[in-house]
């Protein structure tokens, strides 16, 4: 667009960029800082003397001889185990995802080709579903999961984050569906395909950008979920987040609060690369729900 | 035909997905009233006697709902009678657990989602306007807030806000006040958690507007400048209409999000100033005694009010429904 009004008056411009940059420096300076402050001592990290302890290191200097230190890393990975809870976390959002999106997929196909009125109730009670809080239906399934002695376990976890993150997976999947012209499985049919194989062989190869994208969102549910998992699971089977929560319990009173800080970065990195690298799925997934509501 | 026979038994799968919700609340009713936790604390034997017996427990109808970790109608009542003047009134409720969570929650979800909404649309028109080469940077950093899990996100504010970390000195600095905590007094730790809701959620309000004004019809931009429109009259009475059904979906969606606010209360350790239902149900489950019933009445209340707020928007919905068919 060359149009002289399209222009900005140069003052606008360095608002424009003032603001811009501000908000990056809001966004972006507590993690960088976390990170940074991992690596020191917590005498530097929470610094009573001078906060400029914190960026050079002094009393790290002190204490290991060099700016850096690994300690609050060792204490979390080695002495904590805090390894396992990562293996716990990948093991349950790995087969969240898996089952999330089959049910997903086929449901929200399902219900994108249907005409029913049972199907608008069906969204709608995905709906409200979605809008309720994890933490209420917790409370409902903890007895049960009690008596069958099911409760702490994975498996059962895995269930309830596959059945809070249902609804959203079927509604993204949903709308998804309903862009894909529905001329595509007619004409299939009509060359004779029966329904399930014109999914096969014709939705499938176009589903993918859809299936990624929310595949990632339910990646992030399961992740970031910290009432059901503090709740559901035992100790042993922990994710990162409950864990992180269970550190500060323990080493405020130990006083090693680099054990937290440095699990709280470590737990941070993959959803640092995860956006990294699916910038655009998550923009689109985000923009998808809204240009159809 | 085979398109109508597999899409029922599809349904019926998907629908069958549902049967845990929808059990769930139905455990809800009927073991909201389960009235055991009296009895644990009396006698065991006769505990698991009763348990083996009806394991729903005894029944006690609205009993939880209305006693004083809930609705508390006698207290109320106790506190309407006796109060002079509204503001009494109101500071008597405030002592009661559920209110004072409900008045948190309520705070919470009404200032941060308009403070999201403005704060979302500023950054969008700003980052709109950026040079396209470094958007791409912008938008990965302003993502990061949004998609950092919660917890980690209100934890990493809080030690930044501590008296120690590099804000809460900041701000003894600004104020001069050597001992001012953000943590001690309720008033600033409600303003912290507000920033948090608004820090965690206005990418997600950028990312949507910010998709919009990429649909930003060009023509009426233009129309408009040759009738005279300024560049704020133009945001005014263009963008803004233009982005008006996206402030809807947002302000949905964060009126969801919102009320049920949890984890920030649990990173930041703020729940002796101020406590949202959901923590409230948190803490019932997650205390030495696990009061199912308490919080399954909690629960209920929940839902209820979430159910009200969604309201608007199912009427809308449903009309929108009704008029494609």
């Amino acid at each position: 667009m060359s149009s002289r009004a399209r222009k900005q008056p140069l003052g606008l411009q360095i608002l424009i960029y003032g603001f811009a940059g501000l908000w990056l420096i809001m966004a972006a300076f507590p993690f960088l800082w976390t990170a940074w402050g991992s690596f020191k001592v917590e005498l530097d990290f929470f610094s009573i003397a001078d906060w400029t302890y914190a960026l050079t290191g002094e009393r790290t200097k002190a204490e290991y001889g060099s700016p850096f230190t690994d300690a609050g890393y060792k204490g979390a990975w080695v002495q904590e185990s805090f390894y396992r809870n990562v293996i716990n976390t990948f093991i349950i959002c790995f087969f969240v995802v898996c089952t999330s999106l089959t049910i997903g997929t086929l449901g929200g196909y399902a219900l994108s080709r249907s005409n029913y009125r049972y199907t608008f109730i069906l969204l709608i009670t995905a709906l409200i579903f979605r809008a309720m809080p994890p933490i209420t239906l917790v409370a409902g399934y903890m007895l049960p999961f009690f008596q069958w002695n099911v409760w702490g376990l994975m498996p059962t976890t895995i269930i309830v984050l596959v059945a809070i993150n249902q609804p959203f997976t079927l509604w993204m999947l949903h709308s998804f569906f309903q862009n894909i012209p529905k001329e595509l499985d007619e004409s299939a049919k009509v060359d004779g395909c029966t329904q399930f194989q014109a999914f096969r062989h014709v939705i499938i190869p176009v589903m993918w950008p859809g299936v990624i994208t929310t595949g990632l969102f339910s990646f992030l549910l399961a992740y970031n979920d910290f009432a059901v998992t503090a709740m559901l699971l035992s100790e042993e089977n922990r994710t990162m987040v409950p864990q992180v929560a269970a550190f500060l319990g323990t080493t405020y009173t130990e006083g090693n609060i680099m054990f937290a800080v440095a699990s709280v970065v470590s737990a941070t990195a993959p959803l640092f690369i995860l956006v990294m690298f699916f910038q655009r799925q998550i923009v689109s997934g985000l923009t998808q729900g809204a240009v159809k509501g | 035909m085979f398109f109508f026979i597999a899409m029922p038994i599809l349904s019926v799968i998907a629908q069958s997905i549902f049967i845990p919700h929808e059990a769930v609340m139905e455990t809800v009713k009927n073991c909201g009233p389960f009235g055991c936790k009296e009895v644990i604390s009396i006698n065991h034997e006769a505990t698991s006697e009763l348990r083996a017996k009806q394991p729903l427990g005894r029944f006690s109808g609205l009993e939880i709902y209305l006693d004083r970790g809930h609705l508390a109608i006698s207290e109320v009542n106790a506190a309407w009678s006796s109060s002079d003047s509204l503001s009494q009134f109101f500071s008597r409720l405030g002592n009661l657990p559920f209110y004072r969570a409900m008045g948190f929650t309520l705070t919470f979800t009404f200032v941060v989602t308009p403070f999201v909404i403005i704060l979302g649309l500023l950054i969008a028109l700003a980052v709109n306007s950026l040079h396209a080469r470094i958007r791409g940077l912008v938008i990965f950093f302003s993502l990061l807030p949004f998609v950092v899990t919660p917890l980690i996100g209100a934890l990493v504010l809080f030690w930044m806000i501590d008296s120690r970390g590099i804000l809460g000195t900041a701000v003894q600095w600004l104020v001069s006040d050597p001992d001012l905590s953000l943590k001690a007094s309720t008033g600033l730790m409600w303003i912290s958690l507000i920033v948090y809701g608004i820090w965690h959620a206005a990418p997600f309000a950028f990312v949507i507007f910010y998709a919009g004004l990429q649909t930003l019809p060009m023509d009426q931009i233009e129309a408009a400048e040759i009738d005279g429109a300024t560049r704020l009259q133009r945001i005014r009475y263009v963008v803004v209409p233009h982005l008006m059904p996206l402030v809807t979906f947002v302000a949905l969606i964060q009126l969801m999000d919102n009320f049920r606010v949890f984890e920030p209360i649990v990173g930041f350790n703020a729940a002796a100033h101020a406590t949202s239902i959901s923590w409230f149900i948190f803490n019932d489950l997650g205390g030495e005694t696990r009061q199912l019933s308490s919080a399954s009445a909690s629960s209920v209340l929940t839902i209820i009010g979430v159910s009200i707020l969604l309201l608007p928007v199912l009427v809308r919905t449903w009309n929108d429904f009704k008029g494609k068919t």
